[in-house]
């Protein structure tokens, strides 16, 4: 028997909705057989991973905390993702934000009034979009490869973040600790439930996916970003602007990421840390990319990935296993997704074993198969199986 | 071996695709040392019954007989191990790569491991049946005409039983095709069968000694095509109803519309063209027709007048009293402007978009967006008017361009641009690959335009089709215009020579630049 990929003649709209779910499954299964190995009772560890961290309200509520950051970054990746542009650096930007938003909350320690909050959130979001206009410049300017500069963009920012949080924006009172001060009551996000962390920020995350689904499917603009991503020939005939559009995405992206990373030190930690992101600018990556740079479908994903985090810190409080696991898991996902999506584009079919190019004196059946394309010759990767 | 001396026999082949029944019991006899026709429309099922032979494509019924055997075809690898050859209307070569290379890509790894001496057999090969090629040449610094001689040349270092040709002719001039003529004609008194796929009735006559008609994916006829007419074969190819020849009135154009003066480009690409000199002027209501074998800045030229690429003397191009040069695609459009590509699928249309959204690619101006916001109801009925008037075959607007066959898609290009009732429209290529029942339609779409006053620039490889609706003509050759006369007033050898480099004068202009004149 022989198992043969060959191209779809027209894509799948199905496996398209179908391949996260394909995804989540594989992960499970795999991460089933990842606890065997370590001893553990895989259905107790799952249960400890996946169940354990929301059964209440206060896990509920922490779960929107820890998808706030993800799903703001990963809603404005779609966007730059799909105008193609690769921005990897919402991690960087994020840290921007946190770093900027910080700095004038501690200008502004002694400040009070309603409108000393929106402004340490705005100089957050305009430091999140000033970093990312750098590969922005770079990218339309020089034509650098936005992948690259992103990524070490990345390193920069935490470097800068660590220089800071040693340095200038240390807490004076604070023994020495990598601190700043605390903020102020006057620069805090309100709570949105009495008694738990979730914070106006996760608000602003739900309003970020309605704007940018509305952005996207319904605006002139968002079209033409659809079309860039697509097809840049195309674009380039009808007259869409690829410079303007390479800029609106990063712009928009960095500035939903600094928003996020003011979000983290003015909501859940209340001062400047080393620690604002345990990687949630990569994590969003995933998230985009399983939530098919849909806005709602995102949403979803970001709920997931934060179940993700909880997750891994819940098996390592309860049954004693490595924090890694989160790592694990994230990339088990990402590479099941992606594998799982060629079956969009492609189908396997099984054939007999038969030597390509044999003359086989048969008559030929009506096949199984209904489509075929009449594009490409088929056949793009054929395996053998026994 | 033979099965009643035929070399191949195709025995009631079908095939099913989603809503449409691309083969139906189609059979087919093929003899060695003959040359045979396949005619048809575009969707007649042509090219799957030759991807069927060529092992692309799977039937879902019939049978192949090779040599008197009875085989399944699983893949193009294992026909041209049977000796079954296939050069394809888009021609699949590495242009960062030599010619040699190129050739031992598609071989088996045993025939390709000794490249000196594949690299003779090329040399060989190639001057044997009179298309020279230089085995070490980068094949981006061929001519398209070469081009194809290396997707030829392909077929027949390895022993070639049946050559396949999906038409091979639209990317020549009319003496590249004589030379290719000769060529078939002497591999065929070898003894190699050969198809020839193609629109072109008066190459089909000249060449070819047996034709099949397909039309809906059925044999809807067989001929000579030496004792048939071309309008007797046209009348096969698309049933008794639709007119298969017009004759369109010239008429003489009105003020200078759009003019283009002393335009020079120089090119980035070190494949391009550069552009010298370059002085048109397109009246109101008339249409001009710039003749040219590919290559030779049509390319350029298209997107110096599309906005593709800017100018930097603003004043080169103007239309009719503003300056275009330094104008985006898209201000242009606001002034009056449509552009039908060159390319469709990957510039006129996107291939993963749906034909609502690739009708708002350039309809936009049409009342399809207010204030930023897409309109779904007029993107839909502006649609629903292209499909509906240029007759596009389409199960819904939600269908991607991509699935669209390359006729069809060209119909829903042409309509976008024409329903947009441009002041001035730029046609590359209009009828390219177009059934005739179509190319009609659309001759008769831009006549009417012209009549309303439009100003119409077309760029074709087709001489026949510039003949029939161009008022004007003129030709292009490496970057530079040969003089413009008005249609009547000059000839098919004319035009010929002029696509050649020989411009009025009598001088033959770099004619070794590009191999366009040299395989005359």
């Amino acid at each position: 028997m022989k198992l043969k990929l060959e191209t779809r003649g027209q894509d799948s709209t199905l496996i398209a909705y179908l391949s996260p779910a394909i995804a989540a499954a594989l992960t499970l299964i795999c991460g089933s057989l990842l606890f065997m190995t370590l001893g553990v009772d895989p259905l107790q560890a799952l249960y400890t991973f996946f169940i354990m961290p929301v059964n209440n309200l206060d896990g509920l509520t922490e779960l929107g905390v820890k998808a706030t950051p993800i799903l703001l970054c990963a809603t404005g990746l779609a966007v730059c993702f799909r105008a193609n542009v690769w921005n990897i650096g919402a991690e960087g930007q994020l840290l921007m934000g946190a770093l900027i938003g910080s700095w004038c909350a501690l200008e502004l320690l002694d400040a009070e009034g309603i409108w000393v909050l929106p402004l340490v959130l705005l100089a957050g979001a305009a430091a999140g979009a000033a970093w990312a206009a750098l590969p922005a410049l770079l990218k339309t300017r020089f034509h650098t490869n936005e992948i690259l500069t992103t990524i070490m963009f990345n390193y920069i920012a935490l470097n800068i973040l660590l220089y800071a949080i040693h340095g200038p924006l240390k807490d004076p009172a604070g023994f020495n600790f990598p601190e700043s001060a605390l903020f102020s009551d006057w620069q805090l996000l309100p709570i949105l439930v009495d008694g738990t962390r979730l914070h106006l920020g996760a608000a602003f995350a739900l309003l970020a996916v309605v704007a940018t689904w509305t952005f996207l499917a319904k605006t002139f603009i968002g079209f033409q970003i659809s079309v860039l991503g697509r097809d840049a020939r195309s674009a380039h005939y009808a007259g869409f602007q690829q410079h303007k559009l390479t800029w609106l995405a990063l712009l928009l992206c960095g500035g939903l990421a600094g928003l996020a990373g003011v979000s983290e030190v003015t909501g859940p930690i209340g001062q400047l840390v080393p620690q604002v992101s345990p990687g949630y600018g990569y994590a969003a990556i995933i998230v985009a990319f399983l939530g098919r740079l849909h806005p709602v479908g995102i949403l979803f994903a970001s709920l997931l990935m934060a179940l993700l985090y909880m997750g891994g810190e819940m098996v390592q409080i309860e049954m004693g296993l490595p924090l890694a696991l989160t790592g694990l898991f994230q990339g088990m996902l990402l590479f099941f997704l992606l594998a799982s999506d060629v079956l969009i584009t492609h189908r396997v079919r099984v054939t007999r074993r038969a030597p390509a190019g044999s003359l086989e004196p048969i008559l030929m059946s009506p096949t199984q198969e209904h489509l075929l394309p009449d594009t490409q010759p088929s056949s793009a990767i054929s395996q053998e199986q026994n | 071996m033979s099965d009643n001396g035929y070399r191949l026999r195709l025995i009631g082949i079908s095939k099913q695709y989603p809503g449409c029944l691309a083969n139906d019991a189609v059979s087919l006899n093929i003899k060695a040392g003959t040359i045979y026709a396949l005619l048809g429309e575009n969707g007649a099922g042509k090219s799957t019954l030759m991807k069927v032979i060529y092992g692309a494509v799977k039937p879902d019924a019939g049978e192949i007989v090779w040599e008197g055997k009875r085989l399944t075809i699983d893949s193009p690898a294992a026909a041209r191990g049977l000796g079954i050859g296939m050069v394809f209307q888009h021609f699949s070569l590495f242009e960062t790569l030599t010619v040699l290379e190129n050739i031992a890509l598609g071989l088996e790894p045993e025939a390709s491991a000794d490249l000196p001496a594949l690299a003779r057999r090329i040399e060989e090969v190639s001057k044997k049946y009179g298309m020279p090629l230089e085995p070490h040449r980068p094949v981006h610094s061929l001519s398209t005409g070469e081009r194809q001689r290396v997707e030829i040349v392909r077929c027949l270092v390895q022993d070639i039983k049946l050559l396949i040709l999906d038409e091979p002719t639209s990317v020549l001039t009319p003496q590249e095709v004589d030379t290719l003529f000769t060529t078939l004609r002497q591999l065929a008194a070898e003894g190699t069968s050969i198809m020839f796929i193609s629109h072109k009735l008066k190459e089909v006559k000249a060449l070819c000694e047996f034709a099949t008609v397909l039309r809906g994916g059925r044999v809807s006829g067989s001929c000579r095509p030496k004792e048939e007419s071309t309008t007797s074969m046209a009348m096969m190819m698309v049933g008794d109803e639709t007119p298969v020849t017009h004759d369109y009135e010239k008429v003489i154009g009105g003020e200078d519309f759009l003019s283009v003066q002393a335009l020079n480009l120089a090119t980035d690409d070190p494949f391009g063209v550069a552009l010298n000199g370059i002085d048109l002027r397109v009246r109101k209501g008339e249409i001009l027709g710039i003749a040219g074998v590919a290559g030779n800045g049509q390319s350029e030229l298209l997107a110096a007048l599309s906005g593709e690429t800017l100018i930097d003397n603003a004043d080169a191009i103007r239309f009719p009293d503003v300056a275009l040069g330094k104008l985006l695609p898209h201000q242009r459009r606001e002034q009056g402007l449509a552009y039908v590509p060159e390319d469709r699928l990957g510039q006129g249309a996107v291939p993963d978009m749906s034909l609502w959204e690739n009708g708002l690619l350039t309809g936009f101006l049409q009342g399809l967006v207010k204030k930023g916001f897409l309109q779904p109801a007029a993107i839909q009925s502006f649609t629903d008017t292209i499909v509906s008037r240029f007759k596009v075959k389409c199960a819904s607007n939600d269908c991607s361009a991509k699935s669209l066959s390359g006729g069809n898609l060209q119909k829903f290009i042409i309509g976008r641009e024409v329903l947009q009732n441009p002041r001035c429209l730029i046609a590359a290529h209009p009828t390219w690959g177009v059934d005739i029942g179509a190319a009609i339609s659309i001759h008769k779409e831009l006549i009417a335009l012209r009549d309303q006053g439009c100003c119409i620039l077309i760029i074709s490889e087709d001489i026949d089709e510039l003949f029939a609706i161009s008022d004007r003509l003129g030709a292009l050759f490496d970057g530079q215009l040969s003089p413009i006369k008005n249609t009547t007033e000059t000839s098919i050898e004319e035009v010929g020579s002029w696509m050649a480099g020989v411009f009025e004068d009598g001088v033959e202009q770099s004619a070794d630049i590009t191999a366009g004149a040299s395989a005359a």
